[in-house]
């Protein structure tokens, strides 16, 4: 049913935990599911070079929200908001369709980091 | 460690079934209508396999109706009772948690000018009988209620029910039918057609150590009920086609163990599932148990996990070898949550947080040890890596099913 990627980032998350003292953080809801990730992020100038995520989910919202990290540290903000849902389910190898918020989710919570990190 | 629990989807074989039916495969071959000594054999296993299904449900052998299983059963059942009856009325109770094999019926008959009237059931998930009584009509012709739910366990108060059922009949409603899906019932409790009082009963095969893909309707004598297939006068002319009959052996012969067996498989299923739950939450901190305690079959147990996905949870445990089902949206793939569950009144949270475990005559202690340690360690893993802050504190929407009937369908 999920792919092998999936199982494995279920199996063996990565990143998990909370900074202490972020730059940002990104704290978001599903209100449908009640699926959530909080992603905190500290950034060395405009590179983002450390984060850590928790995640309450279905499986393909944990193995997002785990892939995402992998994704995005050490990047630039610049690259940052170019990431997409479609980065996420790429990386996760197959996402069933009806699954495709779980990325969104996870593109939610960096988006909510970069409108924290502007604040 | 390869450890499966989840029973109530289905199990293994018995060796002692697959050894009764692998003769039928080859040099048995023979068709249970022919005349000749191989169909005559055929025909005699067939009818050896009736008496021992039979026997295990207290019913005559003519009563058993072979069919392919337990949704063919309900459906033949249901539509049996309804198209033969309806001159006589259009209105059907069930209730909010059958399978979907009764519930899915139910509906298409509301298309097709059925009004259905669907109970709700206690936080236990029980019926209540006054709303049976209540529910019932001059129109009624079918009470369609579970004998066991096949997620929680819960045993449906049948005997009671028929007796409302009689009272309705001594009153002049003697077109009134009850039909009970045993499907997770049989093998798992004594079973007696006669003491329940009820008119139609499903069970599948492949639910107790016997094949896919076979099952039986009981059909107390004497009820008028539309044949289940047209063609040739097969099962009494109640279904036509050629008899599946390794199946109906291997049926027969597990129909069998599960009688001689059946005090000795409940006092263990029995003491494993107490032995599972004790473990489970002497080890693991906020669990509830899901259902009616003491009224469930021996085998099963639902528990909520707060504050973990079941999917999440299902998923990691079958990484570690361990197969259990869960109520979670999105298992599946039907994106919705257990309609058992959220019957039974449970929080959105509950339902998420929901494992079915389901034992048979075969999970030993070693398993149970193994499941419980690393759903411990899996619960944990889960329960850190959740966001935690002053939003966990609040209660979430709380999702109590209305305690008024449904009523759909025309009237």
């Amino acid at each position: 049913m999920y792919s092998s990627q999936i199982a494995e980032h279920i199996a063996n998350p990565r990143n998990v935990g909370e900074l202490e003292n972020p730059s940002a953080i990104g704290d978001v809801t599903n209100e449908v599911c009640l699926d959530r990730i909080r992603l905190t992020a500290r950034f060395d100038g405009d590179e983002l070079a450390d984060a850590k995520v928790k995640a309450n989910g279905c499986p393909p919202t944990i193995a997002a929200a785990s892939v995402l990290t992998e994704l995005i540290i050490g990047r630039s903000v610049q690259e940052l908001r170019s990431l997409t849902r479609k980065d996420v389910a790429d990386a996760l190898g197959r996402l069933p369709p009806a699954k495709m918020h779980c990325a969104v989710l996870a593109i939610d919570a960096l988006r909510a980091v970069i409108d924290d990190l502007k604040r | 460690m390869k450890v499966y629990l989840d029973n109530s989807a289905t199990t293994a074989m018995a060796p002692e079934v697959i050894e009764a039916m692998l003769p039928y495969f080859s040099q048995e071959m023979g068709n249970a209508q022919s005349v000749h000594s191989f169909g005559q054999r055929a025909k005699a296993a067939v009818e050896k396999a009736r008496r021992e299904v039979a026997a295990l449900i207290n019913a005559a052998p003519a009563e058993i109706v072979f069919v392919s299983g337990g949704t063919e059963a309900d459906n033949g059942a249901i539509r049996g009772i309804s198209e033969a009856h309806r001159d006589r009325g259009n209105h059907i109770i069930t209730t909010r948690i059958e399978h979907p094999a009764v519930l899915a019926t139910c509906e298409a008959l509301e298309g097709a000018g059925f009004r259905i009237t669907y109970l709700p059931v206690s936080r236990d998930g029980l019926v209540d009988i006054d709303d049976v009584r209540r529910a019932i009509t001059n129109e009624t012709i079918l009470i369609s209620i579970m004998l066991a739910n096949n997620e929680t366990g819960t045993i449906q108060p049948i005997e009671e029910i028929a007796s409302v059922v009689a009272e309705a009949r001594a009153r002049g409603l003697d077109r009134l039918h009850l039909h009970t899906d045993a499907v997770q019932a049989v093998a798992k409790i004594p079973i007696d057609v006669r003491r329940l009082g009820v008119d139609l009963l499903s069970l599948s095969a492949h639910k107790f150590h016997g094949p896919k893909g076979i099952g039986a309707l009981y059909v107390r004598k004497g009820t008028r009920l539309a044949k289940l297939l047209y063609g040739g006068h097969h099962e009494r002319d109640r279904r036509a086609g050629t008899e599946n009959v390794p199946g109906i052996v291997g049926l027969g012969r597990a129909a069998e163990m599960a009688r001689t067996q059946l005090d000795q498989r409940m006092v263990r299923m029995r003491e494993l599932r107490e032995y599972l739950e004790h473990q489970v939450m002497s080890r693991i901190a906020n669990v509830r148990m899901n259902g009616d305690s003491e009224r469930r079959v021996p085998n099963i147990s639902n528990l909520s996990f707060n504050g973990v996905d079941g999917e999440s949870l299902l998923i990691a445990l079958d990484l570690k070898g361990i197969a259990v089902s869960t109520g979670s949206a999105c298992a599946s793939g039907s994106l919705e949550p257990s309609h058992v569950l959220q019957a039974l009144g449970l929080t959105r949270e509950e339902v998420r947080g929901s494992l079915r475990f389901s034992l048979s005559a075969y999970t030993n202690q070693e398993e149970i040890d193994y499941a419980v340690s690393v759903l411990q360690e899996t619960v944990t893993r889960l329960r850190e890596m959740a966001p935690v802050d002053e939003m966990d504190h609040v209660q979430f929407p709380d999702s109590r099913a209305h305690r008024e009937p449904a009523e759909r369908g025309r009237a």
